[in-house]
């Protein structure tokens, strides 16, 4: 019971909704125009490490949590702000270690269990 | 035989298709053509460890059903003809290694399965040979993975995309048998009209096909209702709309008598394959499972079958290089004049 009291609904609400809106611009990125999926990856991270850098990004993670560090704009965002606080601790060397230094959970994490999945499953024919 | 026009040619000697075999994968098994192939596969990879061996078994189970249904060896068969969509078109090569007959590997993407009809009908002309052998095959996984985005990837399809036919159809053409002949052939020309999208096949066909019929036309001195059926081989529902259309331009009415092998592969409403069939395989089992039948059971006597192809490969499409098309036509007639 203490952990359902514990629990702040509002926020996991805001964080559907804003998660939720931006697998929406995905989508309609995919329907709507000719950009292969690669290329929107590219262009989340990059966008996300933009506002990461302006210091944008945080209002929204402070607003939505995990609805906005999990999707691929938190990962942009990540990197620039790992990027900028070790400029301020290692100088400009920083700039190279920090990004991925403060993304590299959810690199090794990626490969990680990208790995086992591998081992686990096999590739299918599509159903659609 | 004789040059007509500009691109056909009329046979002297007119082959007759002796007899055919397809055998298609799970999702075509579950389309309204099912019946009419000789086997319906339930796993895409046939046993196999990867898609490219199993379209290689496709290809050759393919073959060696058809070698059973004729009554034939591969001893009778003079030579081969055959392509698939597969880099250095491995499927045949590979489906055909061991069985000693002369082979001739072609590549002409989708068009591929009529690309050896023509060539294997000119070979019968010369009255040198007693049988050979057309075949293709397609693999919606390998071709995928070759052209698009590997599987694995779990990417979605966008809206106009087509579906890769798995499967593998062929055709032995013969100096004996009493038709359906092969009475022409009108190879076509490369035709691109600057579209860029591998997603959209179709749209980048639709003219080479065009291109096509109107050189068809204008050789043989025929018109469109001349044929019971016009069949183009992986057009989709896209692309048949804009080959009716460019067609109307030009003053062809393909209205009444035009239809799309990836269109009649696939439920429109029921599978979700976005704008149809595509793929070498699409014709080659849709001619060797039905047109076939219908033309050997009487339900048509004059069919003009157009194979399109899209000539391009994934290192040209992303360094941003337009689509070239080309579309190859054969008449197949019950009798021959």
């Amino acid at each position: 019971m203490e952990f359902l009291q514990s629990i702040d609904w509002g926020l996991m609400l805001r964080c559907f909704l804003v998660g939720g809106l931006i697998c929406i611009i995905g989508q309609i990125l995919l329907d709507k125009t000719k950009l292969t999926s690669a290329r929107i990856l590219v262009i989340f991270v990059t966008v996300g490490a933009f506002l990461g850098g302006l210091g944008i990004y945080q209002y929204i993670i402070d607003f939505a949590g995990c609805g906005a560090t999990v999707p691929l704009f938190g990962f942009g965002a990540n990197l620039a702000k790992g990027a900028i606080e070790a400029v301020q601790t290692q100088g400009l060397l920083g700039a190279f270690i920090g990004g991925v230094k403060a993304a590299s959970g959810g690199i090794a994490a990626a490969i990680f269990f990208g790995y086992i999945a591998s081992l686990l499953a096999k590739p299918r024919i599509k159903k659609q | 035989m004789k040059k007509l026009g500009n691109q056909t040619l009329k046979l002297d000697h007119p082959p007759t298709i002796l007899d055919t075999a397809s055998i298609v994968g799970p999702k075509e098994s579950d389309g309204p053509l099912a019946q009419y192939f000789d086997k319906c596969l339930e796993d895409e990879f046939w046993g196999e460890k990867t898609w490219e061996k199993a379209e290689t078994k496709l290809f050759r189970e393919t073959v060696n059903t058809l070698l059973a249904k004729s009554g034939l060896s591969a001893k009778d068969i003079d030579y081969s003809f055959a392509g698939d969509l597969l880099n250095q078109c491995i499927s045949s090569n590979f489906g055909m290694r061991d069985s000693n007959i002369p082979f001739f590997g072609l590549f002409g993407a989708c068009s591929t399965f009529v690309e050896s009809l023509c060539i294997g009908s000119v070979f019968m002309d010369s009255l040198a040979c007693n049988n050979v052998l057309c075949a293709t095959s397609s693999h919606f996984c390998s071709a995928e993975k070759q052209f698009r985005f590997p599987l694995e990837l779990g990417n979605q399809r966008t809206p106009t995309s087509q579906w890769t036919v798995t499967g593998s159809g062929a055709v032995i053409l013969s100096k004996k048998g009493l038709g359906p002949y092969i009475t022409h052939i009108t190879p076509g020309v490369i035709t691109d009209l600057g579209i860029k999208d591998a997603n959209n096949m179709g749209a980048a066909m639709a003219p080479a096909a065009l291109s096509t019929l109107l050189a068809h036309f204008e050789d043989t001195g025929r018109t469109p209702d001349y044929y019971d059926a016009i069949i183009t081989g992986d057009l989709g529902h896209l692309g048949k709309s804009i080959l009716i259309d460019l067609g109307k331009s030009k003053g062809i009415d393909l209205s009444e008598n035009y239809d799309d092998c990836g269109v009649l592969m696939f439920d429109k409403n029921k599978q979700d394959t976005h704008s149809g069939g595509s793929g070498c395989a699409c014709i080659a089992t849709v001619f060797s499972g039905y047109l076939y039948k219908l033309l050997k059971q009487g339900h048509m006597s004059k069919l003009l079958l157009i194979a399109t192809g899209a000539l391009m490969n994934s290192t040209t499409s992303q360094q941003g290089e337009s689509i070239p098309g080309i579309a190859h036509a054969v008449s197949i007639e019950m009798e021959k004049e």
